[in-house]
């Protein structure tokens, strides 16, 4: 049988993403199934990651499953020149998934071409990062009770930020979405996406401010502006502190609207949003946790 | 002078008994045309020639190979580099068959992604494209997913 990899959004079927939601929910009911028991998952952070790492950690740990791996490249063979394939290839013999961030875009496609076990993309670079994609799916199912029809804004930088992107292709499988863009020029969605909504005939609307128009919002999706994706510093200082989000812009807005956030967050939303009702973020994260779980059984195919 | 001599003149690369001729090659993209088709390895008797006057493109180069026939899959490569590549099959001098140069669907090895922070620049890797516009040329890196537009190509 082909091997199951998650390595884009886009290699997943809108049956896969509602099997995987289902799961997800299924694991937070009952977060400790012993699934993964006897079996070894490497977790190769070639760039650090601290959320991440250890939300798919937790995930395998109440799987009952063993980990091998590191936590930085400095720590690993790659430090000495060890090519990607050649770390693929040693790794992908002890274990049974691999689970990698690496900072080059494409590395996950590759590796998962020379492991013989399957491969879950973590991020590489600025390309995918498919499951902070389902968990973000997953948070929007739990808190508007459907992924159809949803009115949703994503603000901040909407060029280099991956999970908005992947995020807009997921939800474009969905009926009647409309998507609200708010960002600086610099930092605008790329003409691609916007190019993939009209042939879908998917409603969007770009905005430059944040104004009374996120009072129609289901869900804003804030963004960080990360200064690692800047070329230019002078670029970065220009645009960092553009939008951000506070308690007093929320009052008119709907009451099931949530906020939702990839975190770490900077300063995009002001911790006088946190108290809240509508903001959502931490409990997202939390949730991330339920649908890895439910990502390594769908791909080791055991539930 | 005889109309014959005029042409046999005119064609100034001597005629093949059975091969190919590729005409129409721009003259500046000779060297990598030998290249991706592997010429340089080829035992039997090959004449390049360029700088050629040509009404259409100024300057052309054109390759006449004894001996050897092109699949299509193999001939198209050149497609990104040669666009209006025309083969002529030939046997016992004459042209047995006139073949153009088709952009391929899948593009691999031959052009390098444009995207620095790709995999494929940074590791030995064969690139592999999907074609998604042939005209103007966009090619889609299986690995990073970025477009490569054929302003920005990179011949390997």
């Amino acid at each position: 049988m082909k091997k199951k990899d998650l390595i884009s959004i886009t290699d997943y079927s809108k049956e896969d993403y509602l099997h995987i939601l289902d799961l997800a929910a299924d694991f937070e009911k009952n977060p400790n199934q012993r699934l993964l028991e006897g079996k070894v998952v490497a977790s190769l952070f070639f760039e650090p990651s601290t959320r991440t790492r250890l939300s798919f950690e937790t995930a395998i740990n109440r799987l009952g499953g063993r980990i091998i791996g590191f936590s930085d490249a400095g720590s690993s063979s790659v430090s000495k020149g060890e090519t990607l394939h050649d770390t693929i290839r040693m790794v992908s013999n002890y274990v049974d998934l691999i689970v990698m961030r690496h900072h080059l875009e494409g590395s996950a496609r590759y590796a998962a071409e020379v492991a013989d076990v399957p491969v879950i993309n973590a991020g590489d670079g600025a390309n995918q990062h498919p499951t902070q994609t389902l968990l973000d799916m997953y948070s929007i199912l739990k808190t508007q009770g459907t992924l159809d029809n949803i009115n949703i804004f994503m603000i901040g930088d909407l060029k280099y930020g991956r999970t908005v992107h992947s995020l807009l292709m997921a939800l474009s499988e969905f009926v009647n979405p409309i998507f609200n863009f708010i960002a600086p020029e610099e930092l605008a969605m790329p003409e691609e996406y916007k190019l993939f909504l009209k042939e879908k005939g998917i409603r969007f609307f770009e905005h430059t401010e944040i104004n009374e128009n996120i009072n129609h919002a289901d869900i804003i999706y804030m963004t960080r502006v990360q200064k690692e994706r800047f070329m230019d510093p002078i670029e970065y200082e220009k645009v960092k502190n553009v939008y951000i989000l506070r308690n007093n812009m929320l009052n008119d807005t709907k009451s099931n609207m949530r906020i939702l956030h990839p975190l770490p967050r900077i300063n995009e939303i002001h911790p006088d949003v946190d108290k809240n009702e509508k903001a959502y973020y931490f409990t997202q994260a939390k949730n991330g946790v339920y649908t890895r779980q439910a990502i390594i059984a769908h791909i080791l195919n055991l539930k | 002078m005889s109309d014959s001599l005029k042409k046999k003149l005119k064609l100034k690369v001597s005629a093949i008994n059975d091969g190919t001729v590729i005409d129409h090659i721009p003259s500046e993209n000779l060297f990598k045309v030998i290249s991706i088709l592997g010429l340089e390895k080829v035992k039997s008797q090959i004449t390049f020639g360029f700088n050629f006057e040509s009404e259409k493109m100024g300057s052309k180069a054109i390759i006449k190979v004894s001996d050897v026939f092109f699949e299509d899959d193999e001939i198209n490569k050149i497609s990104l580099i040669a666009r209006n590549a025309k083969l002529n099959i030939i046997r016992d001098y004459e042209v047995v068959e006139k073949r153009v140069v088709e952009v391929p669907d899948k593009v691999i090895g031959i052009v390098k992604c444009f995207n620095p922070k790709c995999i494929t620049n940074n590791e030995e890797i064969t690139t592999y494209f999907n074609v998604i516009s042939k005209n103007p040329l966009d090619l889609k890196c299986k690995y990073c997913e970025k477009i490569t537009h054929e302003h920005q190509m990179v011949i390997k």
